[in-house]
Order: structure tokens, then C-alpha cells, then sequence
């Protein structure tokens, strides 16, 4: 059975402003991830890996190509269906964790479900679901502040998965932990994918990470330079 | 409802951050409050007491009187018109005649303007009727501030030289039978006040009047030629000009003090665009449009305003009903201040005053919390989640 195309990338080329000149991250990329993957953007740094997620994330536009997310080409969706979209189908979890400062674990899992109108009872529900499921249900009344990095980053997960999205899309989401805690949210993680069926898509050079993924795609100057399925 | 909710959150989030923001807008809502309705009291005091002692509800002036002209005052007097005797006769109305003339306390000239005021006469609060009674010399009632500027007592004399109808110089002696206390300095300083039929035979002006003092607001519409109505607004409208003149001078503090909160809150704010910019770069990349996070912003800085306004209830209200019960006692020296004013202004806090403070200030906060949140919709979210500083 044919697997349903997730994200597709067409001849995506992203180029920056540097001073009179175009500095080319992205030259011409050629992509197809698929609904359930597990895979990765690896390479070194400067290579494109967050120009790429974040094109993806429809937070950024392509200079050229096209992106196409579920559907939708990322370079016609205004401001507000660009939200929509993230809102609607697209978890991101941060390398800093990006909590909000001064909410609780439960009200910053709460958040994108507030953005969704969920109920009261709905997103209480919800909540705790993603909280039990990264361990951190005791935590949730405790503010970012008073969280381990482990932590921090367990409330991330929870937070991009409450919603249950289509894509989760990870930028270096162990580079600030420890191997212990990277493993633990790597497998976390990797039950997700396999219960919810849930696409991930990681920006990383972490080989922690590189070692879960069952598809790496190599970038290297803004190109694909190899991709790689990993039986498992 | 988003927006409110979320507003609500990151200020209790904020903690102190919010409330030291908060307490400042609260003095601002209190100062305001406090300093309008000290004037509004003032206002309200003062001509109260003008209307009292001087003013009556209203007045006939002859036309060629003019209080502010020396000059006019020798030639403004004439019959009283008929119409007005059965109301003087019934207390309803005052003549009052009045003239220039010279005084010599302690051996010094002074000028003063001289008032004959009917005994009998309850329009007004002078105590014209200590001047009733048998005198070897005129009977004279002065103010206090009179008093003690020319050092002169109950009982002491004073000799005045006027000029009657046809300009002959003449000097005689008072005695000083009263010595009156009130608020309203234009009946007070300089002036000299005796029977009114002793002025008119001094001047030789039989039954005439410089104006008439009516107890009543209304025009009763006589027909006099000579005298010319003047309502109870004209007749104060001088300390309206004075108290609005405060209220300019008093709108520059509290316009200062509102600056001063307003720029805290637009410093939260701007700052809060660079602190906060990874979290709003966050709250983008979680599905929040810009104009969400404009409205966000806006209503954070807003709700400042609101939480100000319940603050500034919860000290303000119990100390502004104590000083509307109680009053603000007023310095030492006040008496010179040029209009009335009593020892005590009870201040008067009108809901049109509460609520337009209210307004003018949840305005001012949300304008300066939306220019700032409008520099948010122009931030790239890919450089906001990095903390990028813009």
C-alpha cells in the first residue's frame, strides 16, 4: 500500500539578505516525507536543517519551489492560514524548550488547546493524558522555572502532542540534555510515532537522535547529499 | 475571550512585575480623583458662600457700574426702580449704594470703596443688624481681614471722607459695631459697610442704589431702564475663571503623574517585546496569529489599567470618604488667596468624575500597550523563536 504523502518539497530554494549579496541556504531541494515516518534532517551546522523545518513549520516562506504540508503550499497560505495550519496539524518541539515562562507545565500543554477552543474539561483531560504520558503528571503545577532540562523538554513533547497533530517537527531536541534524559525522550517519542501514528521530522546532529531515526536525510550546503532508510 | 484569559495568566504570571506597574496606575486614578474633586468641592464652597454673603441668587446693576472700573462707580447709582419696593420691604431684596471714600487708620490714607447695605436686610449674610441702635457716630460693620490688615476692633472709630453727588469733599467718624467673619474677600478687604439710608443722605442721593441684591435666581423682569439683570453664573463667574485656571495648573500634575504610569506600562511593554520575544515567537509557531498576539498585548496592557482601577478602590475609596466626610483642612494664609475659600474644602467626588478618570486612563494604557504590541505583527517568528533582538 502506498504511504501517504506528509510534506513535500519542490525544488525549494531559500535564499538571505547578507549585505548586498544572497546567501543561498537552501539550492533546489527535492523532498517526499511520508505520513508515520520517523525521520531526521542531519548534517552539520549551517547545512539548512532549521531553514528547512522551519519552512516546513510555515513560519518561513520559500524564495523559490515550492513546500507543500499536507496539502497546502506554504508560499500561498497568508499569515492567518499559516497559523491555522501550525495550529491545526503541526507540533514543533524547540532545542531550548520555549515554554512560556510563567505558566505552569499544565497551562503551557493547555496552550495550543485553548488556541483550538477546546472546553474546559476537554483540554483538562488532554492535559493530564500528555502529562501521564511523559511522566510529568505530578509536575503540573510547577512552572518552567522549577523544571529540569529533562523536564522542560518532556513538557515541550507534551505540549506539541496534546493537540495530536499530523507532523511533530523537532529542532535538536536533546542538544541540551543529557544522554540519559535524550534517550528517555528519544524513546518517548518513538512510542508516540508508533501509537499515534504521528509523522516526526527532527533538525539534528546529534547521534543520540540519529540512532532512533528509521530515515535519515543528509543536507550538507543546502542540498540533499544522501537519504538513507534504516530497517529496524 | 482568548485574549483575556491569556492576558489574565501572564499578568498573575508576572507577579511583582504587574503589581508595582499597577500601584503606580493606582496613584494616578486616586490623584486624579482626589485633585478634581478638591476643586470641584472648592468650586462648589465658593460660591456657595458667595451666594451667601454676596452674591444673593442674583442681581440689578445699574448700567453703568462696573466692579472692575474705579472710574464708573461715582456715577453708577439711580432710584430704585418701584417694582422692587414691596419685595425690599419683604426681605426679597437688598439696594446696596456704593461709593469710594478715604479712611485714615492710624494716620494713614487708605482707600476703600464705601457700601451702604439696609439694615434690615436678610438677602445676604452680613450682620448688617449690629449696626441698629442709637450711635453718637456712624455704624460701621467691616470684615475681619479689613480689621486686621488696618489693625482696627470692635468699638474703635474711624474717620472717612467721601465725596457726595455734586463732588463736595466731607469727613466723618464710625464706629466699628461688627467685625464679620467670612470666606468671600469681596465684601471684606477695603470695603466699609454702613446703613444704607446713612450713604444715601451722605451723598445726598435719596433712595438710590448702585444694585440690588435679589434673594431669588430668577429675572422678575422689571422695567428699569437704569438697572440691568446679572444671573447667579455672571455674578461667579470670576471664580469659575479662577478655578478653571487651577484646574489647568492642577491638570499639568496629574497629567505628569499619568505620563509617569503610562510610561511604565510602555516600558513593560516595549521591554516586554524584547524579553519576551522566544515566548512570542512561541506562541506564533503554536498557531497564534499576529493579530492575536497584537490583541494579546493590547489587553495585557490594558488589564494594567483595570486591576489599577479595583487597587485604587481598595485604598482610594476609604480615603476619599473620609476627606468628602471630613473635608481638607486648608493652610494658614488662605484668607489672602484673592476668593473665597473656607478653612475646610469638602471635596465632592461626582460618578461623571469616577467614571471619565476610569475611562481617560484604561484609554491612555490601552493606546501606549497597543504601540508597542504593533511592533510584535512585524516580527519575523523565525527570528522571535531564536531571540533574536530586532
Amino acid at each position: 500500500m502506498e504511504k501517504e504523502v506528509k510534506i513535500q518539497l519542490l525544488e525549494l530554494v531559500k535564499s538571505f539578505p547578507m549585505g548586498k549579496r544572497e546567501f543561498l541556504a537552501l539550492k533546489g531541494i527535492d523532498l517526499s516525507i511520508y505520513s508515520g515516518e520517523f525521520s531526521g534532517l542531519v548534517g552539520p551546522s549551517g547545512s539548512g536543517k532549521t531553514t528547512l523545518l522551519n519552512i516546513i513549520g510555515s513560519l518561513d516562506g520559500p524564495s523559490q519551489g515550492e513546500a507543500i504540508v499536507l496539502g497546502q503550499a506554504v508560499s500561498k497560505l497568508s499569515h492567518k492560514q499559516a497559523a491555522h495550519l501550525r495550529n491545526q496539524s503541526i507540533g514543533f518541539i524547540f532545542q531550548t524548550y520555549n515554554l512560556l515562562p510563567v505558566y505552569t507545565a499544565f497551562e503551557n500543554v493547555e496552550f495550543p488547546l485553548l488556541l483550538l477552543k477546546k472546553s474546559s474539561s476537554e483540554r483538562k483531560k488532554a492535559v493530564m493524558e500528555a502529562l501521564d504520558w511523559l511522566g510529568l503528571a505530578d509536575r503540573a503545577k510547577s512552572k518552567p522555572g522549577t523544571l529540569s532540562g529533562g523536564e522542560s523538554q518532556r513538557v515541550a513533547i507534551a505540549r506539541a502532542m496534546v493537540k495530536r497533530p499530523e507532523i511533530v517537527l523537532a529542532d535538536e531536541p536533546t542538544a541540551n540534555l543529557d544522554a540519559e534524559n535524550s534517550h528517555h525522550i528519544l524513546k518517548t517519542m518513538v512510542d508516540l510515532n508508533k501509537s499515534l501514528g504521528t509523522t516526526f521530522l527532527f533538525a539534528t546532529h546529534d547521534e543520540k537522535v540519529i540512532g532512533y531515526l528509521r530515515r535519515i536525510i543528509h543536507l550538507n550546503d543546502g542540498k540533499v547529499a544522501a537519504d538513507e532508510i534504516i530497517e529496524k | 475571550m482568548l485574549a483575556i484569559k491569556l492576558a489574565i495568566r501572564n499578568l498573575l504570571g508576572a507577579g511583582l512585575r504587574t503589581w508595582l506597574n499597577v500601584f503606580v496606575l493606582s496613584l494616578s486614578y486616586v490623584m486624579i480623583i482626589y485633585m478634581n474633586g478638591m476643586l470641584d468641592g472648592w468650586n462648589s464652597q465658593a460660591k456657595s458662600d458667595m451666594r451667601v454673603w454676596e452674591t444673593g441668587g442674583s442681581q440689578y446693576w445699574h448700567t453703568e457700574y462696573d466692579p472692575f472700573d474705579a472710574f464708573t462707580i461715582e456715577d453708577s447709582h439711580a432710584n430704585i426702580p418701584v417694582d422692587f419696593n414691596k419685595g425690599i420691604a419683604a426681605g426679597d431684596f437688598a439696594p446696596v449704594l456704593i461709593t469710594t471714600a478715604s479712611i485714615f487708620p492710624e494716620g494713614r490714607v487708605q482707600s476703600v470703596l464705601l457700601k451702604g447695605i439696609s439694615i434690615n436686610q436678610n438677602v445676604v449674610q452680613l450682620p448688617s443688624t449690629s449696626m441698629l441702635g442709637e450711635w453718637d457716630d456712624i455704624p460701621a460693620i467691616i470684615g475681619k481681614r479689613m480689621a486686621e490688615k488696618n489693625k482696627l476692633k470692635k468699638g474703635d472709630l474711624l474717620t472717612i471722607r467721601w465725596r457726595d453727588v455734586d463732588g463736595t469733599f466731607d469727613a466723618r467718624d464710625v464706629v466699628i459695631t461688627e467685625i464679620f467673619s467670612c470666606n468671600v474677600p469681596s465684601i471684606d478687604a477695603g470695603q466699609v459697610w454702613i446703613p444704607l439710608n446713612t450713604l444715601q443722605e451722605m451723598m445726598q442721593v435719596a433712595n438710590e442704589a448702585t444694585i440690588i441684591i435679589s434673594s431669588s435666581e430668577d429675572d422678575l423682569d422689571i422695567l428699569s431702564a437704569e438697572f440691568v439683570y446679572k444671573n447667579f453664573e455672571f455674578l461667579t463667574e470670576e471664580v469659575t475663571k479662577i478655578i478653571q485656571a487651577k484646574s489647568v495648573g492642577t491638570s499639568i500634575f496629574y497629567v505628569i503623574l499619568l505620563l509617569l504610569a503610562m510610561l511604565a506600562i510602555f516600558d513593560t511593554q516595549v521591554l516586554s517585546i524584547f524579553r519576551r520575544q522566544r515566548e512570542i515567537g512561541t506562541q506564533i509557531a503554536l498557531g497564534m496569529t499576529r493579530g492575536q498576539v497584537v490583541r494579546l498585548f493590547t489587553i495585557e496592557g490594558a488589564m494594567h489599567a483595570v486591576l489599577a482601577a479595583g487597587l485604587g478602590a481598595i485604598y482610594g475609596i476609604p480615603l476619599l470618604l473620609s476627606q468628602a466626610k471630613n473635608g481638607i483642612p486648608m493652610p494658614e494664609g488662605t484668607e489672602d488667596f484673592g476668593m473665597a475659600i473656607s478653612d475646610t474644602i469638602i471635596p465632592e467626588y461626582s460618578i461623571g468624575l469616577i467614571v471619565g478618570t476610569i475611562i481617560a486612563v484604561l484609554l491612555a494604557a490601552t493606546i501606549v500597550s497597543y504601540i508597542p504590541a504593533r511592533k510584535i505583527s512585524k516580527m519575523k517568528p523565525t527570528d522571535a523563536i531564536r531571540g533574536k533582538v530586532q
